[in-house]
């Protein structure tokens, strides 16, 4: 593994900035390592060229002076997010070799602020998983293992596991995610780098494949915190485009960067003490608690009752929106299209959306129509609705008594492949902390805490208030200070 | 008017009757996307990729068309909801990319209002409330056409995600008249109002049918709706037909199923689409790419300042200053009529008069031409020159016709007529005396005869002089004229 993968986007930046070395040798060796990491099944497409391309300009411009905020640095791209002419299939065989006209305004910006692109990366099949394990592309290896002698393959989680995979592993200086229920956090957290969900309106949506439209948001995964800063700088903004956008200033969030936490107050959910969590997650939440005290925050004890619903809710509006936002998945303009011989309309319909989504895909359409459908709605959705209004007022109440809020990411550290694609609900269990937060709206992020007894890395998860990305990073800041997380996956592949 | 009832075997039936207009608002762009709405273009050429629902394209509300919608509202009196929210419609078709349309099910942006109508024209106190329960905003689909291929079909996008207004009436008619009048009357304050062209014939106007039939005095019964009829016509047709059969079933026993059918204008016939056990279950929730609509005072005083002098007032108006409430009517009933009739008054035509003239001459003229306001040359300055000729007795009667034919003709300003061809009228009372001694002359027993009393044959006298100066002479003069030399 070359040096230079191992450095941070603060370090390439500034590097390339000062000539310690060029972009280009930046872009070639991540394009070596992505080559080199094929195993991990983390890309689903490489682009060493575009990458290339990025760096050549980043290097003109480093020559005349007018370099960008991320000039040179080689990012990988969900492939949820629409790429101009480069494959965007959101993991599924329905849009097998989609090639859009248009670029998210998400990369767009990344690749406006000069950064390469590397490649597009594996998740689950449009976001709807925990695991990387529903993609059509197959499931992608966390590049950890455990310290056990064992050789198990584990998953780097969902749904934005080839993200995750990429940056622990690597093969991307930083990525974008995408987080309805956890996707960016959860698998962040598996693979022991920092990610951050902004504010629900801070990223546009345009060009992103939907998900779920009220919960879905874009978000950076790095090695450190000032590293998503910078990203997360880049990815936001206002978009007329999106009219859930949020029409406000981009703050500078990696200069407002301070550790230093005295007069704030960190909220601890009592009901976010959950039996069957390992011990060793409680105990580095307390460590969580101690960091954070000592960098100035006093802890306080907050009450969020309505968290016990924020699964069950989450489970209803998901899938209600999925079954409606993939109905254009249907053969008629793009994307996979099986027409039985002789059949009609609906058997071309069946036909295809049977072929083209998998199984948990299948399963969330058909939850999520039946939440809606007559008789069922009020029971079903309208309820969903109401509690998610209360989980809302659970937080805003919280925050009148603290500035933000630590908890686990998830209940557990990373998995073994296979182990919970038989039980969908064990696999919707590992989004229990992080649901809350996308429910509400509200930015939260995973910083690494530690390792647990097998050697997998375990996250640390903060909330913070609405627009607060600055408070969730600081805080995310003066955890990873104290920390010290420097472990990095033994490379096997 | 009197009530419309049918005849049955067991008596007589009421009909009732309520209309869902949908509307297509004139705009440059669609809904929620930028592309085009040019009607006739050529297919797939007006979509853009929201259009085309490709992956990760999201819908913005386009003002414009939401100004158009609550500038209708106001216009038909209605409630304007502060707060209103997109739902989206869940069903798949092959001319609905997204695989929903957005719609406004739970929270619409206009609520009740009204729309008053006259059953009898010439009748100002024959006015009857149409009930609006309210308007929604929503998406048109695309358009397949069956015709190109011999197993497969085509789709146009260019009409998907077009804005429509729903315009949902109460159940207020009762009568194919009625409904006529209603829609008549809708479609004259739209096109007011500048928010729908009301063009049937290319579909950017048409109504669902609903009619249910009952004894009078009886609850209301079960009805049917008759999908997208595109001619007031064929809405009245709708409605007697559909009547009638329902009036016969239950008269035989039979129930009528609520389920929605369709129209066939060839067989003047309605037939079965779908029932309610097979209606679709459209799973309406609110759209999570959309915030809700909410609308601020100003933006509504805006709309409001915006609205033109609608048909109502306008025709109170003319009443006022002495047009009869049948030519009011009239000249009211189409904004192109009226805005052309405003301009003859503008240009100084007296009112009652110039509404007498567009009434009986004017349109007289162009429906034997067949001709319309559109397309004739004749500009309302130029009218008003005519009819002020007339009145200040430059030319007569007779002569005012004979401008007014060659203006039909040539386009030519009246002035120009009268100047080249010499037929301004003349009250050069030596001319006229000159004409007179000769005609008298000429005639010196029938003078004789007038003289012993047949005093009738004056009119005969007039006519001569008249004719012998080629209509041109001023007939006050003439009869003052001749009076003095005879009497």
């Amino acid at each position: 593994m070359s040096e230079l993968t191992t450095k941070t986007i603060a370090e390439l930046r500034d590097g390339i900035g000062a000539g310690d070395f060029s972009a280009r040798e930046v872009a070639e060796a991540y394009n070596a390592a992505v080559v080199a990491g094929r195993s991990l099944n983390a890309y689903t497409v490489e682009t060493p060229e575009l990458a290339l391309a990025a760096a050549e300009a980043a290097d003109k411009a480093r020559a005349a002076g007018e370099l960008k905020p991320l000039s040179g640095v080689p990012l990988g791209i969900k492939d949820l997010f629409a790429t101009e002419g480069v494959d965007s299939t959101s993991g599924s065989n329905i849009l097998k070799g989609f090639k859009p006209t248009y670029e998210s305004t998400v990369s767009g910006k990344l690749k406006a602020a000069g950064a390469g692109m590397l490649g597009k990366l594996n998740m689950d099949e449009f976001a709807m998983g925990s695991s990387n394990e529903t993609s059509a592309y197959g499931p992608v290896i966390s590049p950890w293992k455990r310290n056990d002698g064992g050789n198990a393959a584990l998953t780097p989680g969902g749904s934005s596991g080839g993200s995750a995979a990429a940056v622990s592993a690597g093969l991307a200086a930083g990525v974008t995610g995408t987080d309805t229920g956890g996707s960016i956090r959860q698998p962040a957290a598996f693979t022991g780098i920092c990610g951050i969900k902004p504010t629900y309106g801070r990223c546009s949506r345009w060009g992103i494949v939907a998900f779920a439209s009220s919960l879905d948001q874009a978000g950076p995964m790095a090695k450190t915190v000032r590293d998503c800063a910078i990203l997360l700088e880049a990815m936001t903004g206002f978009d007329p485009k999106d009219a859930t956008s949020l029409d406000l200033p981009v703050p500078n969030w990696e200069a407002g960067l301070s550790s230093d936490l005295k007069g704030k107050k960190v909220g601890i959910p009592i009901e976010y003490r959950i039996d069957g969590v390992p011990s060793e997650i409680d105990a580095l939440w307390d460590k969580g608690v101690e960091w954070l005290r000592d960098a100035g925050a006093e802890p306080v004890k907050i009450s969020l009752p309505y968290t016990k619903y924020a699964l069950p809710t989450y489970y209803i509006i998901a899938p209600a929106e999925a079954s409606s936002n993939l109905a254009r998945y249907d053969g008629v303009r793009y994307g996979l299209r099986e027409a039985p011989e002789g059949g009609n309309l609906d058997a071309m319909y069946a036909a295809t959306r049977a072929a083209g989504f998998g199984a948990e895909v299948r399963r969330r359409i058909m939850i999520g129509t039946y939440v809606l459908s007559a008789g069922f709605y009020d029971a079903y959705f309208t309820k969903a609705q109401k509690v998610r209004t209360l989980i809302k007022r659970d937080f805003r109440d919280a925050f009148a008594e603290c500035d933000f809020i630590l908890t686990p990411t998830a209940p557990s550290a990373a998995f073994g492949l296979q182990e919970k694609m038989s039980d969908p609900l064990a696999m919707y269990l590992n989004d229990v902390f992080a649901v809350p937060a996308s429910l509400a709206g509200l930015p939260a992020m995973s910083v690494p805490g530690g390792l647990d007894g097998q050697g997998l890395p375990l996250g640390l998860h903060l909330i913070g208030k609405e627009l607060d990305e600055q408070g969730v990073l600081n805080a995310a800041l003066a955890i990873e200070e104290r920390a010290g997380f420097t472990a990095r996956p033994q490379r096997w592949w | 008017m009197s009530e419309y009832r049918i005849k049955g075997e067991t008596g007589e039936w009421e009909v009732v009757i309520g209309l869902e207009v949908h509307a297509q608002v004139v705009s440059n762009a669609k809904l929620f996307s930028g592309a085009a709405t040019a009607f006739g273009a050529e297919p797939n050429t007006q979509v853009s990729l929201v259009d085309a629902a490709m992956p990760g394209m999201l819908p913005v509300p386009n003002k414009e068309c939401i100004r158009q919608a609550v500038r209708t509202g106001l216009a038909l009196d209605a409630v304007i909801n502060r707060w209103s929210r997109f739902d989206r419609k869940n069903y798949f078709y092959a001319d609905l990319p997204q695989g929903y349309q957005i719609s406004q099910l739970y929270h619409p942006l206009v609520g009740p209002g009204e729309v008053e109508i006259l059953l009898d024209d010439k009748d100002e106190n024959s006015v009857k409330q149409i009930g609006i329960e309210r308007i929604h905003v929503e998406q048109d689909a695309g358009k397949l056409m069956h015709d190109q291929h011999p197993t497969m079909s085509y789709v146009d996008l260019n009409r998907s995600g077009v804005a429509l207004m729903e315009i949902v009436s109460r159940p207020d008619m009762r009568s194919p008249a009625e409904a006529g009048a209603y829609l008549r009357k809708l479609r004259s304050i739209l096109r007011y109002v500048g928010s729908c062209d009301g063009n049937m014939e290319e579909g950017s106007m048409r109504a669902d049918v609903n009619v249910s039939v009952r004894k009078p005095g009886d609850e209301f019964g079960t009805r049917t709706e008759t999908k997208n009829v595109n001619s007031v016509r064929f809405v009245m047709a709708v409605i007697e037909h559909e009547a009638r059969r329902q009036i016969e079933l239950i008269e035989e026993g039979g129930k009528v199923a609520q389920e929605t059918r369709l129209y066939d204008p060839d067989k003047n016939a309605t037939r079965s689409l779908r029932s309610k056990e097979d209606a679709h279950d459209y799973r309406y929730f609110p759209d999570p790419d959309l915030l809700p609509l909410e609308l601020t005072e100003d933006f509504i005083a805006d709309c409001k300042a915006s609205l033109p002098e609608l048909p109502d007032d306008k025709r109170k108006r003319y009443e006022g200053v002495g047009v009869t409430p049948y030519n009011a009517s009239v000249l009211t009933a189409e904004v192109e009529t009226a805005r052309w009739f405003d301009a003859l008054l503008e240009a100084g035509a007296e009112p009652k008069q110039g509404a007498n003239w567009v009434v009986a001459e004017l349109f007289g003229a162009l429906n034997r031409r067949s001709e319309t306001l559109a397309t004739t040359g004749i500009s309302p300055q130029e009218a008003a020159e005519l009819l002020k000729l007339v009145a200040d007795g430059t030319l007569s009667g007779t002569l005012g016709k004979q401008v007014f034919e060659i203006m039909l003709e040539t386009g030519d300003a009246p002035s120009k007529i009268v100047e080249e061809r010499g037929l301004k009228q003349t009250s050069d009372t030596g001319a006229i005396d000159a004409e007179i001694d000769k005609i008298l002359a000429a005639n010196a027993d029938k003078v004789a005869e007038y003289k012993s009393g047949k005093v009738q044959l004056f009119g005969f006298f007039v006519g001569q002089v008249m004719k012998a100066m080629a209509g041109k002479a001023n007939p006050g003069v003439v009869n003052e004229r001749l009076r003095a030399k005879l009497d």
